[in-house]
């Protein structure tokens, strides 16, 4: 199993969601979160005096998957995901030991 | 104050229209101190949110009682060496008549020194904005007080007292450009070079907390000024009034949009702080010199003040005090600007026959106004420090550092203006002890917001138990 999580833009929450079911996804989990990459934030000016805000709003979804799907996953939530902009975010999996469905018990791909 | 209108032969009759106009004019007035108070509160950080409310609104209760007690009598009484004024009567308001009309107008004295109360509330109000974060509540209680008496009242007399030497010199403050807005300026420039900067000054963001809250103060001033301005000819009866109002309204929109004009060429964006300072700078400079200018004089000396204020704002950090809500900037610098161009913008037209620079009046106004500006501005900024030394040596000025990094409203006022605990589904409950404000340590920020919680959740649980 592998875990992608995605830190991408707020306002493309909803296509990805919308891709993910459209792949087969059943769950997910979002976050709020924030943070920087290259762009490094952004100013706001009040009265004159200038102020950086390094870190902006940012949404983290996690995705469990089964290992042969991953790649793809990947590749469905990019193209959700890019506006061609800066701070688009970025995508990566981490393999997952175990897995539980807590309601019924069951283990490892048929937990997901 | 205009000077006294005297209809020869017929004494003066109480006017029903006046008496109301002027009550619904203070009660704009009183409105202006709570709109300050947001104006303020929104500009400062959470964390000391409720003592920058506060500051403004314990005025209305110290000033008043004061003003009743014996500040009308030194502002208004019986002139004594063209300083302040003493008239027993005034005293406690306790000898006059429900039907006494103020000196050769149409309104009972109750109604002109209740209009005047509300000036003498939010003069003092207007230096807590350069206060902000650090000054002990109590300090700044006794402050008030004595500012009041030993420079507001006495500054009152001079300007619209009969017999006051600014007065009787002819210098023009309509409604309170050199007795209210230098006043407050250069009192709160003085203080703040007694009482030094906010921990992390220059180095910290000082960002404000609520805009919004900046934009309901701004418009409850911009709104209530209509009585502080269109008031101050104390009556109706012969349309000065009325071109106060419209001078009043012209000015602040011009004075808003070069505001936003200089911030948008200068910094790229127009702000909404920026749209809510540049009102309150038209407002400030229009003060004085609105009874006496044309309505496109008027529309002039608001672009005027709105950029000399806009780029003003920036000086504290260059010079490297911490005026924290720019009321020099705004106060001081629009108070001046209106003062002096009263000196070019008088038509002779309306409150004063004195015609300024523009209208072929010479220069006499414009160095009578720099005289009143002068002794104003120089008076109160030394008057003002002294009473912060004297304070600040006596008492002690200001929190302690721990107590300003935790946040001066726990501290101060033992409580928090918001409550974030619900934001990500709320805490366990925590009954441990609440600590004691500022035991934190260099740790002050976390532990306050810990400690209201803490408080918070304490007393939610007391409510079960109960």
């Amino acid at each position: 199993m592998k875990l992608i999580t995605a830190v991408v833009k707020p306002h493309r929450l909803d296509e990805i969601k919308e891709a993910l079911q459209a792949f087969g996804v059943h769950g997910l989990t979002v976050t709020e979160a924030s943070g920087y990459g290259r762009q490094r934030g952004h100013t706001e000016v009040y009265r004159g005096a200038e102020y950086t805000v390094d870190l902006v709003p940012k949404i983290r979804i996690e995705v469990l998957v089964d290992d042969d799907d991953a790649e793809q996953l990947i590749e469905v939530v990019v193209k959700a995901a890019r506006t061609g902009k800066i701070g688009d975010g970025k995508v990566w999996s981490v393999p997952v030991d175990t897995a539980v469905r807590v309601r019924t018990g069951e283990r490892g791909p048929d937990a997901l | 104050m205009p000077p006294g209108i005297t209809i020869a032969a017929d004494a003066p009759e109480l006017s029903a229209a006046n008496t109301g106009f002027m009550l619904i004019c203070s009660a704009l007035v009183m409105l202006m101190t709570p709109g300050l108070a947001f104006f303020y509160g929104g500009m400062v950080r959470v964390k000391s949110t409720l003592n920058m409310l506060m500051m403004s609104f314990i005025s209305l209760g110290i000033v008043t009682i004061l003003w009743v007690l014996y500040g009308f009598s030194v502002a208004f009484g019986t002139d004594h060496g063209s300083l302040f004024g003493w008239e027993g009567d005034y005293v406690g308001l306790s000898g006059l008549g429900i039907n006494q009309l103020w000196d050769g107008y149409t309104i009972p004295v109750y109604v002109f020194a209740v209009f005047q109360l509300m000036f003498a509330v939010i003069t003092p109000a207007l230096i807590s904005g350069a206060l902000a974060d650090r000054v002990k509540f109590t300090a700044w209680a006794l402050f008030i007080a004595l500012w009041a008496t030993i420079v507001y009242f006495p500054v009152a007399h001079w300007v619209w007292g009969t017999g006051g030497w600014a007065f009787e010199l002819g210098v023009i403050d309509f409604a309170g450009g050199t007795a209210v807005h230098i006043n407050a300026g250069a009192a709160a420039l003085g203080v703040i070079l007694v009482i030094g900067k906010r921990v992390g000054f220059k180095k910290d963001p000082m960002r404000p907390h609520s805009l919004p809250l900046v934009m309901l103060g701004a418009a409850l001033l911009w709104f209530g000024w209509f009585g502080f301005n269109a008031g101050s000819w104390l009556g109706n009866d012969d349309g000065v009034g009325a071109l106060m109002f419209v001078n009043t309204q012209v000015a602040t929109a011009a004075a808003m949009l070069a505001w936003l004009l200089y911030e948008k060429l200068r910094h790229g964006a127009c702000t909404t702080l920026g749209a809510a300072s540049g009102a309150v700078a038209g407002l400030v400079a229009i003060t004085p010199s609105g009874g006496s200018c044309s309505p496109l004089g008027a529309i002039a000396i608001g672009a005027i003040a709105g950029v000399l204020c806009a780029m003003a704002v920036g000086l504290k950090f260059r010079f490297g005090y911490d005026d924290s809500l720019d009321v020099v900037g705004v106060h001081l610098v629009g108070g001046i600007a209106g003062s002096i161009l009263v000196g070019f913008f008088a038509t002779g037209g309306g409150q004063s026959k004195a015609q300024g620079l523009f209208y072929g009046g010479g220069l006499d106004q414009l160095w009578k106004q720099l005289a009143g500006v002068g002794a104003v501005l120089a008076y109160s900024l030394i008057a003002s420090a002294v009473l912060a030394l004297l304070i600040d040596k006596t008492i002690g000025m200001r929190v302690s550092e721990d107590d300003e990094v935790a946040g001066i409203d726990q501290v101060e006022h033992a409580e928090t203006a918001y409550d974030f605990s619900g934001a990500g589904g709320g805490r366990a409950p925590r009954t441990a002890a609440v600590p004691a404000p500022g035991a934190d340590g260099a740790d002050g920020a976390d532990g306050a917001d810990g400690g209201a919680q803490d408080t918070a959740q304490v007393q939610r649980n007391k409510k079960v138990d109960a």
